[in-house]
């Protein structure tokens, strides 16, 4: 986790807010650090995390979640992580047929299928366990990332469909979080990817926007975040608040400044 | 190392890449390190397979593209266990050239080949490989250039550029056959005996695919499905998922596909822009990217990028590639003849580098490269124009600006008018 991503969002994880989704987007650039910084973030707030990890494989994740201080391969152990790893699914999948129905059915259907199999993982996963052990404080489920789902032949509406059932079990019905993470694909005319995007912008919490520059690429500046707060469900005629930082990619961290105020520059 | 020490407690997932044989934990993207003890063998364990070699930034496993320029964009090589996507050229000529000087580099270090293709037959694009510049073989031609141009300029001190004595002299050409990269001269074929002392497989796909053949419907066209299969099972059998824990000297699996997503492979991506597979490349690339995660091997794949209808059918390609590489060359289009691009033979674009197990990448800074192909080198440069030594270059311009301003009638309203040149 960053410390200075916590300081702009106002949280730290002892007092993080429950029921939310996140939507992370990022556009012309890559948004990956979001995805480990909420999941270093979660897990060090003694959450249950799901992580289903469609684009990278766990050592990947784990390396870079022991730069920023949580050991994936404990958490996992102890219970406190479980983690679909796509690729490692997709090849058993694809070459051995399954007898029970696997969280990636729809790799093996010619039409577009449905992600009901991913939901009952999920579900299942995330399901307080009534054995009173150790108890973890709340649910998250963290996904990564969702425009894989949409290019493996998944309509947009069936991905629009599983957030929604994620976000019913999770947000309201486990008092849980849910983040997840969406390419924008810019000026490409993308619909799928558009109404999804559109679709979920709508119904967060809080949306994290990683955009690289409109001037180009920059070696001391490698993008733009912007924050906005929402509040889906109250329609209030309150305006959300927004902010935008610029920031800079380092080996364990991420360094966020006001716009132009980069330290190459000042 | 206090990271590595804590995880060196489970079976064998920290530690060097290559030394532990069980399944479930082969994976080329562990840190290379000391193993800590408590394993059954003692002491750091760093076996090295030929051709690799560890990056400097995350102790990634790396091998060489075959082009010792493009290994220096993409950070040092290409990481075990990743795919290599390079859009095609309009004609096929230069991507087609770094598909074989990839297999040819194969060859050189004795790692095993698997081949590809839906147009051509596997052997004949062995045959057809560059030849490697070896030790002996360049030695003696420098010697040969050296007698013809005997120049004494190297022992004479240089009088009005004196700084520059004080330069170290660049090398150009290669040195020896154990370095990382080699160079390869485009117009020589590759020695027969090397191409047999090799190890390769072959996948040409009218030979493979029978139309006969009961498949169970899933929404991947054929050839793909039996291209996965193939790869699948040369991994299983020839142990670079490490599950063939006997094998005493490990080795990478160099994987090339030719053309993927043409026609000839049974795909429609480049005819229709929303046709019934259109969803057959992604998920073969995706399941394709499982396998490799999990084994010891590195795969090359060219595709004809600029045919496919559908733009956000690319985008969706790019996303599930790790490293991106598009070529552009000047063959055939307007700045063949352009003066300004006379030094090179093609554009490169680095479109995508992967972040692996890391959160910065190896960006290079300069994103306007040109590439230039010499008969024994392909050079990727900062693309530069050449100096305008002409005088009557930008007064020509001028004069093309004022003609096509008088052309243009005075009811063309206030734009046209204010075209007139304007000579500061």
């Amino acid at each position: 986790m960053f410390p200075e991503l916590n300081n702009l969002l106002n949280t730290t994880p002892d007092r993080a807010e429950q029921g939310k989704l996140t939507l992370l987007c990022d556009a012309k650039t890559d948004g990956s650090f979001l995805v480990h910084h909420f999941l270093s973030f979660y897990l060090k707030a003694n959450c249950k995390v799901c992580f289903v990890a469609l684009i990278q494989s766990f050592s990947h994740y784990n390396i870079v979640g022991q730069k920023l201080g949580v050991n994936l391969t404990m958490a996992r152990e102890r219970g406190q992580l479980v983690f679909l790893e796509g690729l490692k699914s997709a090849v058993d999948i694809f070459f051995q047929a399954q007898e029970k129905p696997h969280p990636l059915q729809f790799l093996r259907e010619a039409n577009a299928g449905n992600l009901k199999p991913l939901f009952e993982f999920v579900r299942e996963a995330l399901k307080p366990v009534d054995s009173g052990e150790a108890g973890w404080t709340y649910p998250v489920l963290l996904v990564d990332d969702l425009s894989v789902l949409l290019s493996l032949g998944l309509g947009a509406v069936a991905v629009l469909d599983f957030i929604h059932y994620c976000r019913a079990t999770v947000c309201w019905e486990l008092k849980g979080n849910v983040v997840v993470l969406v390419h924008d694909s810019g000026d490409v005319e993308d619909e799928e990817n558009d109404i999804l995007l559109n679709g979920l912008s709508h119904q967060s919490h809080l949306i994290l926007r990683a955009e690289g520059l409109a001037t180009g690429f920059c070696r001391d500046v490698h993008g733009q975040l912007r924050i906005l707060w929402r509040r889906p469900s109250q329609s209030t005629s309150q305006r959300d608040q927004s902010l935008t930082y610029q920031y800079k990619i380092q080996d364990r961290s991420v360094s966020f400044f006001a716009k132009g105020m980069s330290p190459a520059v000042l | 190392m206090a990271a590595v020490a804590t995880c060196g407690g489970d079976a064998g997932s920290a530690g060097s890449a290559v030394a532990t044989g069980s399944k479930s934990n082969v994976t080329s993207f562990q840190r290379r390190g000391p193993r800590a003890s408590g394993t059954n063998d003692s002491g750091p364990r760093l076996v090295s397979i030929t051709g690799t070699r560890p990056s400097v930034r995350n102790g990634q496993l790396l091998v060489s593209t075959g082009l010792p320029a493009l290994d220096q964009l993409l950070g040092g090589g290409l990481a075990v266990g990743t795919v290599l996507l390079i859009e095609e050229d309009k004609y096929n000529i230069y991507s087609s050239l770094l598909f074989k000087y990839f297999l040819a580099e194969g060859i050189v270090n004795g790692h095993t080949l698997l081949v590809a293709s839906a147009n051509e037959d596997p052997a004949n694009i062995l045959q057809e490989l560059p030849a490697p510049l070896l030790d002996d073989n360049c030695k003696k031609e420098f010697d040969e250039d050296v007698y013809n141009h005997k120049t004494p300029e190297s022992n004479i001190k240089m009088k009005i550029a004196w700084r520059y004595q004080l330069l170290p002299k660049m090398e150009i050409g290669p040195v020896s056959s154990s370095r990382f990269g080699h160079y390869y001269d485009a117009s020589k074929r590759i020695p027969q005996e090397l191409i047999e002392a090799s190890k390769w497989h072959g996948f040409f796909l009218p030979e493979k695919i029978s139309s006969t053949l009961k498949v169970e419907p899933c929404s991947l066209t054929h050839g793909y499905i039996k291209l996965l299969q193939f790869i699948q099972n040369i991994i299983y059998e020839e142990g670079f998922d490490g599950s063939n824990p006997q094998k005493k000297q490990k080795n990478i699996l160099r994987i090339g596909i030719q053309n993927l997503g043409s026609p000839l492979w049974g795909d429609d991506i480049c005819c229709t822009e929303n046709g019934d597979s259109s969803h057959s490349l992604t998920k073969f690339l995706y399941v394709l990217r499982g396998l490799l995660r999990t084994s010891l091997s590195v795969c090359i794949i060219t595709m004809p990028t600029h045919l496919i209808q559908n733009k956000a059918v690319i985008a969706h390609i790019t996303n599930l590639s790790d490293i991106v590489v598009g070529l552009e060359s000047f063959i055939g289009s307007e700045r063949e003849t352009n003066p300004l691009y006379k030094d090179y033979h093609g554009l490169i674009h680095i479109r995508q580098i992967p972040r692996l197990n890391n959160l910065v990448c190896d960006e290079s800074d300069v994103k306007d490269l040109g590439f230039k192909l010499k008969r024994k080198l392909f050079t990727i440069e900062r693309l530069h124009l050449p100096p305008d030594l002409s005088d009557t270059v930008s007064r020509s311009s001028k004069q093309d600006l004022a003609e096509s301003a008088k052309r243009l009638g005075p009811g063309c309203g206030m734009m046209a008018g204010g075209k007139k040149h304007l000579d500061f």
